[in-house]
């Protein structure tokens, strides 16, 4: 009987939720709650920073508490987290760094600052107890099997230590009975992130191992010198027998994924990086022009994608993945006709937003940019 | 009338476009956090008062109570519908990419569906001003108020037909999406209505349901108080909302078009239409907010998805530049411009085509030396 209580109470609070709709409409309840207080909101995602500690000189870390509508996440996810800097909502994907089993139900984002990002550079500055921030429900496939593979090997360079530091706080919250090797690669000493917390980890956890490369100095690490095979046998000989998980700066993607190729083992390599949409290009037969209204910068469509026929165009429209997942590059396209190059998808309403990155102009269109 | 293209030199329209442009992309450039925290100040103040509305409506067996619920929630439909909803709407706060704020995903409080008034208005009407049979705003397709549209005897009644379209004017606004005269004409079938028609279901069935049912049961014993406050307050909206709207282009100096005159316009040549098809309404701050900044009409067709709250600072420079091409820039206070609009809705319910009293554009000189200006 007791358990039949809260299923009734939830089913009341969920037609109670309903009637508020109706009652609201067309603006909807979240619209109303949001005045009262920006985490009151139901459906839409936000979150509160309750503490931001400065670990290195130029990272921020935020723990976050977000609203009822989160789900939580699976290890090595990002969450699009939206800021309003100057008026405009800007967005950029960021991957929680703790474990997925975080009993307070708590978030981190370890955040570095691009002196060329504006997002970055602005929660770097901003950043306070109290602010909120809009979150998205986690997404990405950059994620371990559930079913755990005896051998992990868990490499990241610089701010890409966030994901899979979460996958080794998971491991660790399971209890992993496999060997564990976290290799983290940092210019210097001074700019490893989560030292101590590794250093506790690796303390508490038998099968781990943590060992810091450093590229820029000779003395103080357990490796130098950037990734090579060597640096593989000293800290995991076994790797050839595991599952191995990166993420980190282009030149150390590309390094381990030659040695990897190499091995031939690219089939146990997974990366961050998401792999490029296969886009439909069809350059051959495009027509009309492209028009970016604000710059009054004017080219004929190539049928590339739109954000590069703005930089052809001279123009440096904001951008970050360039493969239609962050929404850095959203503007608004005011009239014309696009096809989304992933999914073949046309959009023709006008003032619609479009992400340039992966649309395609069909005839003529006048973007706002 | 006299011909567009009769008004100045080719070169003299395109310098003007030119100097509007500009203008253009200064207001672009400035954009920033004031413009939201203005529009979003605004909609706390709406949602505050709607809130207060309701709110008091349920102690409406209280005259004073009752009638300061239905004037807060009258202010709250027509600040939604207006400077937030139409403003919203056109795209003014695209820029910004907060979905609240997105044009595309916008609903306003009013039984016309978004979606369909979008089309109509910032597409039709916008690009089409005052083009007669293009501009289906002209009349709104029941009405004679141009004398360059056709007599008929239907017309006779055109006096009572905008009295009757004034008192109900957002059913009026989301038929006119259905294009019964374009159906009547055989240039649109029912089919094509089908899902534009489904829409306006929905979106009623909601609006209805709302103020004529859920608030009105919800104050027990008092809802037929509260549905007779909810209807008044949508009232209020509607000829609030028709007077101003009708101000905005039907006055009797405003101008019409004709397709031809306006084939093949150049950018230049569409602001030129923009200044002359429409007409500003003159008042204080406050009025200017309650009309959505329609009151600024001309502004508005020339940068329909520039934030209105910026209108106002453009306004004198506008007028500077017409006056600088002798150009007219017509303007009045309400009263003028209602009474105006009343008198040539009386005088087209007869065969009158208009002809002698229409006002020749005194300020219009074909070859103005712009250099003596
Ligand atoms: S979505 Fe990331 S750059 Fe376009």
């Amino acid at each position: 009987m007791t358990a039949l209580v809260p299923r009734a109470a939830r089913r009341r609070a969920g037609q109670l939720a309903s009637f508020a709709e109706a009652l609201l409409t067309p603006h909807g309840v979240d619209r109303y709650l949001e005045l009262l207080d920006p985490m009151l909101v139901r459906k839409e995602i936000r979150g509160v920073v309750t503490e931001v500690r400065r670990q290195a000189a130029d990272t921020v870390t935020l723990t976050i508490r977000p609203s009822r509508a989160w789900r939580g996440f699976t290890a090595g996810q990002y969450v699009r987290v939206s800021v309003h800097i100057d008026g405009v909502r800007r967005t950029r994907c960021y991957s929680p760094a703790c474990s997925q089993y975080r009993t307070d139900g708590l978030l981190e984002l370890t955040i570095k600052a691009d002196p060329h990002g504006l997002v970055s550079s602005y929660l770097y500055a901003n950043a306070e107890r109290g602010m909120v921030l809009e979150l998205s429900q986690p997404d990405g496939a950059f994620t371990m099997p559930a079913n755990r593979p005896h051998g992990v090997l868990l490499i990241s360079g610089g701010s890409g230590i966030t994901p899979v530091i979460s996958m080794l706080r998971t491991l660790v919250d399971e209890g992993h009975g496999g060997p564990i090797t976290f290799l983290h690669y940092a210019n210097t000493a001074d700019d490893v992130l989560y030292r101590d917390e590794l250093a506790e980890l690796a303390a508490t956890h038998p099968g781990l191992r943590v060992a810091f490369g450093y590229t820029h100095e000779h003395t103080g690490g357990d490796l130098h010198g950037f990734f090579g095979t060597e640096h593989l046998h000293a800290v995991a000989p076994w790797y050839r027998d595991a599952e191995t998980y990166l993420c980190g700066p282009t030149p150390l993607m590309d390094a381990v994924r030659t040695v990897f190729d190499t091995a031939g083992l690219s089939e146990q390599l997974h990366t961050e990086e998401f792999a490029p949409p296969p886009l439909q290009l069809d350059t051959g037969n495009a027509t009309g022009q492209v028009r970016f209204t604000h710059s009054g910068a004017e080219t004929a469509n190539s049928g590339r994608p739109l954000l590069e026929q703005a930089e052809e165009a001279g123009l440096r429209p904001e951008h970050g993945c360039r493969m239609g997942i962050c929404f850095s590059c959203t503007k608004v396209k005011a009239t014309g006709c696009v096809r989304d190059a992933r999914s073949g998808e046309l959009s023709t309403e006008e003032n619609e937003e479009i992400q340039l990155c992966i649309s395609v102009p069909v005839g003529d269109v006048e973007i706002n940019c | 009338m006299t011909g567009l293209q009769d008004r100045l030199t080719p070169e003299q329209v395109e310098e003007f476009g030119r100097e509007m442009d500009e203008i253009r992309q200064r207001l672009v450039a400035d954009l920033g956090k004031e413009d939201v925290d203005y529009i979003q100040n605004l909609i706390k103040t709406q949602r505050a008062l709607e809130v207060t509305g309701r709110g008091l409506l349920f102690a409406g067996f209280f005259p004073p109570a009752w009638m300061a619920g239905v004037a807060a929630l009258s202010v709250a439909k027509i600040l939604d519908n207006m400077e937030i909803g139409h403003n919203v709407m056109h795209g003014q706060y695209d820029w910004t990419r907060i979905p609240a704020l997105s044009s595309q995903k916008f609903e306003w409080d009013n039984v016309a569906p978004a979606q369909n008034w979008r089309h109509s208005h910032n597409y039709i009407h916008h690009t089409y001003t005052n083009i007669l049979d293009k501009d289906r705003d002209i009349g709104y397709g029941i009405l004679r108020i141009d004398p360059a549209q056709k007599w008929h005897p239907y017309y006779l009644g055109n006096p009572a037909y905008a009295s009757v379209l004034a008192f109900i004017f957002q059913w009026g606004v989301m038929l006119h999406d259905l294009e019964f005269d374009r159906i009547a004409k055989g240039e649109r079938t029912w089919a094509d209505t089908k899902e534009v028609g489904a829409n306006m279901l929905r979106k009623a069935a909601r609006q209805v349901g709302k103020d004529y049912v859920l608030f009105p049961l919800l104050t027990g014993p008092l809802a037929p108080l509260t549905l007779l406050g909810n209807a008044t307050a949508n009232m209020s909206r509607n000829l609030w909302a028709f007077a101003i709207i009708f101000c905005g282009h039907f006055p009797a100096d405003v101008e019409s078009f004709t397709e031809e005159e306006t084939e093949n316009e150049t950018r230049g040549q569409w602001y030129l239409r923009q200044i002359l098809g429409s007409a500003n309404i003159t008042g204080g701050k406050l009025f200017h907010i309650m009309s959505g900044n329609l009151s600024h009409q001309i502004e508005h067709h020339l940068f329909p998805d520039i934030p209105a709250r910026r209108y106002p600072q453009i306004a004198e420079e506008i007028r500077a530049s017409c006056a600088k091409y002798g150009l007219p820039y017509h303007a009045g206070p309400l009263h003028k411009q209602l009474f105006s609009v009343a008198k040539k809705l009386v005088k087209l319910a007869l065969p009158w085509n208009g002809e002698p009293s229409d006002p020749k554009p005194t300020t219009l000189e074909r070859d103005k030396d712009l250099a003596a200006a």
